[in-house]
């Protein structure tokens, strides 16, 4: 196993490079002159020349590249032309926030996806099994921004219910520990604001997680159904084992896996859409930080922020790959 | 005894029936796979035809109907400059489809060049190009695309052209998978021994089976890229006003949510129908033209 692990790990040494070189040529690509292009046609000449400087843009590339990586690897991710502090200060609140709506979606997704493929495949066929396929299918094509505009206007302007924007009330701040509000007011012990934070996670959670939810269900569904008619099953029944412990016993655990790889797929792109939720929601993660960039061409948060969200993607597909084995024993790493 | 041998004739031309055909006759078994490619047909008539019949012109104003509810007149209500939501949602499925077709075709293209040359040479070739499909999907495909709209600046031709380069590695994949697989079979040992050319052997033997998965990928791709193209939209980062592409025009609604929900509404619908539209087919597909890729 630990020799899997290091073997896995060197394999990602030249995707991680990849992509940082992806990631730098952001910047370099821009046709033209890029600090004139950041910076827009009124710019001084020496306000251009400063930036190229900052940027490094004078020297050739494969030595800009390289101070990137260096940059890289002493935790440099660049300065924020916008607000001028480094982007490694300034970027984990966004990302915490980040982290704590896709943890929220991914729950949500994966207790309803999961128990609903259980029971379809349970009860093959049934109307139960139609309705969910159905709603399935539909979400599976649902634009996620779309969904969260009507998720929006139903539930906050119309019946208002769920606050529509944010993270937290602004008249009442929390108090930021690890930058997650969800233990912060845990930690704090104030149960009311808990409330408030969890309110403000609902739209945006179920939102981001409808998709992933759909797949999760259809994924499960058939595995499930494989799986169920396999002789083990058959005999656990025959044993007089009841129904819902052979299911939730025995068959899951074999169903459980071509769901892992989708659930680690999904939680990649639930990064993706993030970007998407958090600019109608007004929810400050990483997404909305890139996309606030993308508006002041504020390349190295533009930079960092992909390098970020894409190194956390990379990261959970590993340790789902690594996951596989401890669910599935007949998985054997050589 | 001449109609005997006729339907002789054609009972042995039923039983040699081609793949395609057999494949057509497997899709329409699914009536589920049938309604999506009603929609589709749909769909691309109303791109087609639908600008030809609709009310208004796309960007014809007229202040004075400002943000009017779905009626008689304005089936679908008005937008804040008071153009037909209709007229707009019409045009827009052109807009659509257009770019889903032609980005899809970009990546089919590139795609299966480069599959084509990973798995048939292999060695030094195939490591490079599969390293670089490999480091294209460890990013979030919305994110890449978001990466090559920033270098690029925000067009509906440069959302196209990202589009296009995020699908590359999956057909790429898919191509290279299916030649390993069929590189190895009989008659292309034989076409090898008789001396045919290997772009030959490419072209007019490889090529063609390794079409199936990558039509039924294509379809379903079809569908995604109809929707990143609404989210780079969305961002402000696809199409620009006052194109009536739906991404954009959902973008436009944000700021009328509560008095205008219509505007809204329908671009919405558009979307997700046309998608719904392009999944069912392509799951048809899937399941008529490759049974072993059945989820």
């Amino acid at each position: 196993m630990l020799h899997y692990i290091g073997r896995r790990l060197l394999q990602l040494i030249p995707v991680l490079l990849g992509m940082t070189f992806i990631v730098f040529m952001i910047i370099r690509a821009i046709p033209g002159d890029p600090a004139q292009v950041i910076l827009g046609q009124q710019a001084s000449e020496e306000a251009i020349k400063a930036l190229r400087t900052n940027l490094g843009l004078d020297n050739p590339w494969y030595i800009q590249y390289f101070d990137y990586l260096k940059g890289l690897v002493t935790g440099d991710l660049g300065e924020s032309l916008r607000t001028r502090t480094p982007v490694v200060d300034e970027v984990w609140p966004y990302l915490a926030a980040t982290i704590e709506l896709s943890l929220f979606a991914i729950i949500i997704a994966v207790i309803i996806g999961i128990n609903a493929g259980i029971i379809s495949a349970w009860f093959q066929n049934s109307w139960f099994d139609y309705t969910a396929m159905i709603i399935a299918l539909i979400g599976v094509s649902m634009p996620i921004f779309w969904l969260g505009l009507m998720n929006q206007w139903i539930f906050s302007i119309e019946l208002g219910i769920l606050p529509t924007t944010g993270r937290e009330n602004v008249r009442d701040p929390v108090d930021v520990i690890t930058g997650f509000y969800v233990i912060d007011t845990l930690i704090a012990g104030d149960f009311d604001q808990l409330a408030t934070v969890l309110k403000h996670l609902v739209l945006p959670g179920t939102a981001l997680a409808t998709i992933p939810m759909a797949i999760i269900a259809r994924m499960t569904r058939s595995s499930m159904l494989e799986v169920m008619r396999s002789d083990y099953v058959r005999t656990a029944r025959s044993k007089g084992l009841s129904m819902f412990w052979v299911v939730y016993k025995h068959a899951l655990k074999n169903a459980i896996i071509p769901v892992l790889t989708i659930i680690g797929l999904q939680m990649g792109l639930l990064l993706g859409g993030a970007i998407l939720t958090e600019t109608i929601f007004g929810w400050p993660g990483i997404g909305r930080y890139i996309y606030e960039a993308i508006g002041f061409r504020d390349y190295p948060v533009i930079q960092s922020g992909i390098l970020i969200v894409a190194f956390i993607f990379v990261m959970i597909n590993l340790f789902v790959d690594l996951l596989y084995g401890l669910v599935d024993p007949r998985i054997k790493y050589d | 005894m001449a109609e005997t041998v006729i339907k002789q004739d054609e009972a042995e031309m039923q039983k040699v029936a081609g793949p395609w055909k057999e494949a057509w006759r497997g899709f329409r078994k699914s009536k589920v796979a049938v309604v999506g490619m009603g929609i589709v047909i749909f769909f691309i008539l109303l791109a087609i035809f639908g600008p030809l019949f609709t009310p208004q012109g796309i960007n014809e104003q007229n202040l004075s109907q400002r943000l009017m509810p779905p009626s008689s007149t304005h089936w679908m209500g008005t937008d804040d400059f008071g153009r037909d939501i209709l007229s707009r949602v019409v045009y827009g499925a052109r807009i659509s489809l257009w770019v889903g077709f032609l980005a899809v075709i970009g990546s089919v293209v590139v795609g299966s060049i480069l599959g084509i040359l990973a798995g048939y040479y292999g060695r030094w070739v195939d490591t490079i190009i599969s390293r670089i499909f490999d480091i294209m999907l460890a990013f979030p495909s919305i994110l890449l695309a978001i990466a090559v709209v920033s270098v690029l600046g925000p067009s509906l031709r440069n959302a196209l052209i990202a589009i296009a380069i995020i699908n590359v590695p999956n057909f790429g994949r898919l191509i290279r998978s299916k030649v390993l697989s069929i590189k190895e079979d009989e008659y292309i040992m034989s076409a090898k021994a008789i001396g045919m050319k290997d772009n030959r052997i490419l072209v007019s033997h490889i090529l063609p089976n390794s079409m199936a998965p990558v039509i039924v990928q294509g379809t379903l791709a079809i569908a995604t890229a109809i929707i990143e193209a609404a989210a780079l939209g969305f961002l402000g980062l696809g199409a620009q006003a006052p194109s009536p592409e739906w991404g954009k025009m959902l973008a436009d609604s944000r700021s009328y949510l509560t008095n205008a929900p219509w505007t809204m509404i329908f671009p919405g619908v558009a979307i997700m129908l046309t998608v719904l539209g392009f999944n069912l087919m392509g799951d048809g597909l899937r399941d008529a033209l490759d049974p072993r890729m059945k989820s």
